[in-house]
């Protein structure tokens, strides 16, 4: 059984006992523990039940690349699925529970399908549920759904908060262990700013348990030193709990910093999400240990031999009194060492190579530890755990020598360089065939925009297995980084390590050599995703030979592990399976982030009230109190309608509508665009950017104009006013405002440099109300002020003075058909102004309206709106606007475009008004019908509804839309979709219902 | 005139960093050749300070000058000085191309305040605010959050920012919420 040892456990505190629950049995601990190592403690070796096959599990690694210890970690608010035990540090009130288990972990029907896999291998989703299709939604996937996967999804809303932190570096160091920190001293003392990022509580790496000797002392002194040194400079910044997740272009990098993970009780942000631009990225991330593909490799006590070590000297936790070691490198025997001098029994060291006489096998040969050369497990055995293994050649075919009982084997297959953060960008990688490992080729880093690398892998990660190249390759990495940052102060000497000398590994990639497939079949690659040798070897067989496809089809990395251990091994036998080199098949891609990190992380304080900038104008605090029924607009929300009492939406719309045409309205205009546009070349430029001319209108005069693509697609429309002989004003559509000035300033910048012409978005500058109906001038002349007449202010022009209190830009224009008037106010008194208006206009039955009154109004008068009418492929001859196409100018954007056959074209449906006879409002977006079929067997279409909507004034629906040859077809009765009901026949009319002369406006 | 009133109506919130808003500023953006000396002396005429180099801010109470672009300074001055301000620049730089307007209301101004007003900042712009960096004096135009901004500093714990008018009260909540998160403790005190 797997318990707690008397002495040892580096970081727990035994003196502090934590209380935690796991599946709802109250266990303890200590602080300090991991959840996997208090498991541990408590002989809870069973955590899981695997993905497919519900088979049970125990933890097998000790750090971030653990594939079986996942669980639903806390309730309610702060329920967390898929959280890795080995990397969930415990604390007092935590509770777990197991995944993937029905009814109960100990006892799991789904176990099932373990006898059922052979009618389970890879691809069966793509073989078995092609048909009938029907059958996939309906029966497979439900019961698929309910068999398969992990973690449940949280039900409670989230109640940490989490946020995002920028800085700059010029190193940033990814891994704290001994070449990690080598690094950033050397970085450090250089002259750079550094920082420095581990991904767990504690610094020093693997180099903790394994303690070699660094500058004379014992690995752990220098480890403290080496962080005391750091911690006192000012130029260095240092991170624990903060995993390195992903490296990006440009030297961009995110940091995932756990802050009370740890503390859920304290206060404060719960994840961090640094978001770094270095200069210079160095990444000391280690190496991970890979498993060995043996029968039943995936029974609970089959651990990794590092972690088992890890378990014994950091948190004084045993897996077993038995441990049998299986290995095909030196390495492993440290735990054989390790476990003897605990006390603990080592029955064997199965070693597959032939020969294994280094410093360390000495070592455990002197210790009096059986060693077995040139020998495998055939398979261990077991159920819930494991209870021993049988003895096999390694090169033979499983012929069992000898059954060997055990309640732990630590298996060792070598180690993988982590890579990943090297390879996020692009880093590349060459197969080291002596250390049988994936290593960073650094002659091809990720590159920045000089073409340079940005990236240097150091230490372990870098290949360099052994202590002194590891270090000293740390410290190197460092030193250059920082000179690459423009840092080259001398750093000191580099720190000098010492090692044991090692043999060299033989990969193993099957155990035995030649298993069966009753063996093979039951050897596990991917412990998370439930792949086998045998899921890999298929897919190759059936053609999936590159590695990618592979890889999709037996779903081999694919799990939340991203197959930390699995991979290499994965892809060796995929190599083995199609008589191919290691390096010619490759690895997957690698991507960020390096582990799973919170989406609330990502999302920070993104959320609630700051999920978005909600964008409000001087008067919004009147319209919210007012009964404002708001749609967004871009990021603004402007009023629909305001609601009185409990009328509903389409009944205030209506009232609106009616009480601006009768009497006075007044809506909240400040949203609409205002771009000046100034300078010499202003009038040039302007008849560039509109179709029409824009530089012969006079001063005090205003004019709509037409903006195209340069594709000759309409893109915006608005008001232009003089303001002076080199000054317009051009008023864009709400949502246009920054695009517009983006637009300009693109073609300024960019293609008319010489040009002498400023733009200035001056939109908020001003609160502008439309003060709209037969009462409008009525209101203005009781404020009192500049002269508003007809005759001082005519239709289309504009006239600085005052009105009441207010300075204020008045413009004549009308959208509505209305006599109207834009006036502009400072935003400062745009809510005073609001009030005026609605105080001098009680008596003339002022009344505010909103957007849908706004677009009824227009469409009655047939005007156009950009975003209905037009959607990115609409020219304004498609509109009908031929007369605002300016034929005396040589040029403006569109204009050649204009000349496209397909533009030219007779053939293009053109914009008519729309009345069904029968009164009803069309649907939206809905398509006029053609006789016949196309080639796919839909039916034909000749036109489609652009805007539509119940008319108050005429008591009717109206509608605009576009139409084969409209314009030429007036009267003609065409049809209608209507969705889920018969088509609905309506009369090709003049566009413009209402007031067809503009009397109204022009009084 | 009748009620002016800015966005937030001088809105705070105490803390160990406070957030105020700071009410109506003067603000013209002048648009010009930034070498030519008549462009540099009416800014500097019209605010008392030093014509801020490339990056920076100069800033005494509610005057100063800051640099927006190669092409563009902002010019701060007494909310009710703008209108004489805007007519002594015309008259200055009369035949000369370049651009002058009001964005006073435009604008909103928030000042942030307290000894990690740094951390507050770095929370919500990807901008290097390293001490080593940005100092007093250095102004940044760059995104808070999900929206445009500027800021400098006027001192080593108060940061003034300016964004748009009807975005005042998301980049308020920000500039709140992430001073209430406390200090992060990364950058160094300046030395």
């Amino acid at each position: 059984m797997s318990t707690r040892l008397a002495k040892s456990g580096r970081f727990i505190n035994k003196s502090k006992q934590v209380s935690f629950t796991f599946n709802g049995k109250s266990l303890q601990g200590f602080e300090g523990d991991t959840l996997a190592s208090a498991l541990l403690a408590n002989d809870q070796l069973l955590v899981g039940r695997s993905f497919k096959y519900h088979r049970p599990r125990g933890v097998i690694a000790s750090g971030a690349e653990e594939p079986n210890g996942l669980v639903n970690l806390g309730k309610g608010a702060q329920f967390e699925p898929n959280a890795r035990v080995t990397t969930t540090e415990l604390f007092d009130g935590l509770t777990a529970e197991s995944q993937n288990h029905w009814p109960s972990l100990e006892f799991d029907v789904g176990a099932i399908n373990t006898h059922l896999s052979r009618f389970l291998p890879a691809g069966f989703y793509y073989k078995m549920f092609m048909y009938p299709r029907a059958f996939w939604k309906h029966v497979y996937e439900p019961i698929i759904r309910k068999s398969a996967g992990l973690g449940k999804a949280p039900v409670a809303r989230d109640e940490d908060t989490y946020e995002y932190f920028h800085v700059h570096a010029d190193v940033l160091v990814f891994g704290g262990g001994i070449a990690g920190l080598a690094a950033a001293l050397a970085a450090a003392k250089s002259g750079a700013r550094v920082i420095l990022m581990e991904q767990t509580a504690h610094w020093g790496g693997r180099a903790l348990v394994d303690q070699p000797t660094i500058d004379g002392m014992a690995a752990e002194d220098w480890i403290t030193q080496t962080v005391k040194t750091l911690e006192a400079m000012d130029n260095v910044t240092l991170r624990t709990r903060c995993m390195g997740a992903g490296v990006y272009d440009h030297g961009y990098a995110l940091g995932y910093e756990r802050l009370r993970d740890h503390t859920p009780d304290s206060d404060g942000p719960r994840h961090r999400l640094w978001r770094v631009r270095a200069e210079q990225i160095v990444t000391a991330t280690g190496a991970i240990e890979r498993p060995i593909s043996f029968c039943s490799n995936d029974l609970p006590g089959v651990l990794l031999a590092s972690a088992v070590r890890d378990y014994v000297a950091n948190f004084g936790v045993s897996l077993g009194d038995r441990t049998i070691i299986v290995t095909n490198n030196d390495d492993a025997y440290r735990t054989a060492i390790t476990l003897v001098e605990e006390g603990l029994t080592v029955p064997a060291i199965i070693d597959t190579r032939a020969k294994a006489d280094g410093e360390l096998p000495q070592m455990a040969r002197a210790m009096g530890i059986r060693v077995e050369l040139g020998k495998g497990i055939a398979k261990a055995k077991g159920t819930k755990r494991v209870t021993g293994v049988v003895l096999c050649a390694q090169a033979g075919e499983g012929a069992p020598l000898e059954e060997i009982a055990c309640d732990c084997v630590a298996m060792s297959g070598g180690w993988s360089p982590v890579v990943h953060l090297w390879s996020h960008c692009g880093g590349k990688l060459n197969w080291d065939e002596d250390q049988a490992m994936f290593r960073p080729d650094n002659e091809r880093p990720p590159t920045g925009a000089d073409g340079a690398g940005f990236v240097t892998c150091a230490g372990i990660a870098n290949g360099h297995l052994y202590t002194a190249e590891g270090v000293a390759d740390g410290f190197a990495a460092g030193r250059a980084a920082a000179k690459a940052a423009g840092h080259s102060q001398k750093p000191g000497q580099p720190p000098h390590g010492e090692d044991v000398q090692e043999g060299p590994i033989t990969p193993v990639w099957m155990m035995p050599q030649g298993a069966g497939y009753e063996l093979r079949s039951k050897a596990w690659l991917d412990y998370q995703n439930d792949v086998k040798v045998t899921d890999v070897q298929l897919a190759a067989r059936e053609g999936f030979e590159s590695v990618e496809h592979a890889k999709r089809y037996t779903t081999l990395g694919m799990a939340t592990d991203q197959g930390k251990i699995s991979n290499i091994n994965g892809l060796a036998i995929l190599a083995d399976t199609l008589g191919a080199e290691i390096p010619d098949v490759g690895t997957t891609t690698f991507r960020p982030p390096y582990t799973p990190i919170s989406l609330a992380s990502i999302a920070g304080h993104a959320r609630n009230e700051l999920f978005q900038p909600i964008r409000k104008t001087p008067i919004s605090d009147w319209h919210s109190a007012n009964g404002a029924h708001y749609e967004p607009v871009g990021q603004w929300r402007r009023p629909y309608a305001y609601l009185r009492g409990d009328e509903s939406v389409h009944d205030a719309v209506n009232r609106e509508v009616i009480n601006a045409r009768e009497n006075l309205g007044l809506l909240d205009a400040s949203t609409l665009g205002k771009l000046v546009v100034s300078g010499p070349d202003a009038g040039r430029f302007l008849d560039m950017m509109y179709t029409n001319m824009m530089s012969t209108l006079p001063v005090g005069k205003c004019r709509y104009g037409l903006m195209c693509t340069e594709n000759g697609f309409l893109m915006d429309d608005g008001v232009v006013a003089r303001i002076d002989d080199q000054t317009w004003l051009c008023h864009t559509t709400t949502g246009g405002a920054e695009r517009i000035h983006g637009w300009m300033e693109d073609w300024l910048q960019c293609e008319w440099w010489d040009w002498k012409v400023y733009v200035a978005n001056v939109t908020e500058q001003y609160a502008q109300v439309a003060v709209v109906g037969p009462n409008a001038r009525k209101v203005l002349e009781k404020l009192g002020g500049m002269d508003v007449s007809k005759e001082a202010l005519p239709f289309m022009q504009w006239a600085d003075g005052r009105i009441g209190a207010f300075d204020c830009r008045a413009y004549r224009i009308s959208f509505s058909g209305e006599l109207s008037y834009e006036i502009a106010v400072p935003a400062s008194q745009g809510a005073a102004f609001w009030n005026a208006l609605l105080d001098a206009g009680a008596e003339f039955g002022a009344m505010p309206y909103g957007t849908e009154a706004l677009h009824i109004m227009r469409a009655e008068k047939g005007f156009i709106m950009i975003g209905d009418e037009t959607d990115g492929t609409v020219i304004p001859q498609d509109l009908n606007l031929q007369w605002a196409l300016s034929k005396k100018k040589d040029d403006y954007l569109g204009k050649r475009a204009h000349l496209r056959s397909h533009m030219a074209s007779p053939d293009r449906w053109k914009l008519v008004g729309l009345k069904t006879l029968d009164g009803s409002v069309l649907e939206d977006g809905a398509y006029a019908i053609a006789d016949g079929t196309n080639a796919n067997g839909q039916g034909n279409t000749q036109g489609r509804v652009t805007s539509t909507y119940y008319s108050p004034t005429l008591k009717r629906g109206i509608a605009m839309g576009l139409v084969h040859n409209g314009p030429s077809r007036m009267g003609e009765v065409i049809s209608f979709t209507r969705i889920g009901a018969a088509p609905v026949q309506a009369r090709i009319v003049d566009p413009v219902f209402v007031d067809k002369d503009g009397e109204k406006q022009n009084v | 005139m009748s009620d002016v009133v800015s966005a937030l109506n001088g809105k705070s919130m105490p803390g160990d960093v406070t957030i105020t808003e700071a009410g109506l500023r003067g603000m013209i953006t002048l648009r010009g050749d930034l070498g030519n000396s008549r462009v540099r002396s009416v800014c500097t005429g019209l605010t008392g300070v030093d014509f801020p180099l490339q990056g920076q801010a100069n800033c005494v109470g509610e005057q100063g000058l800051a640099w927006m672009s190669p092409d563009e300074v902002l010019v701060l001055v007494r909310h009710d000085a703008v209108d004489a301000a805007l007519a002594k620049i015309a008259n200055s730089l009369k035949n000369q191309h370049h651009l002058a307007v009001n964005v006073s209301d435009a604008r909103a101004v928030i000042m942030v305040e307290g000894a990690f007003a740094r951390d507050v900042i770095a929370r919500l712009a990807p901008a290097d605010l390293h001490p080593q960096s940005f100092a007093t004096g250095t102004i940044r135009r760059t995104r808070l959050g999900q929206i445009a901004a500027a800021f400098w500093m006027r001192d080593e714990t108060t940061f003034e920012v300016i964004c748009f008018r009807s975005v005042a009260q998301y980049a308020f909540d920000m500039l709140a919420n992430a001073a209430a998160a406390g200090p992060v403790g990364h950058f160094p005190a300046a030395q």
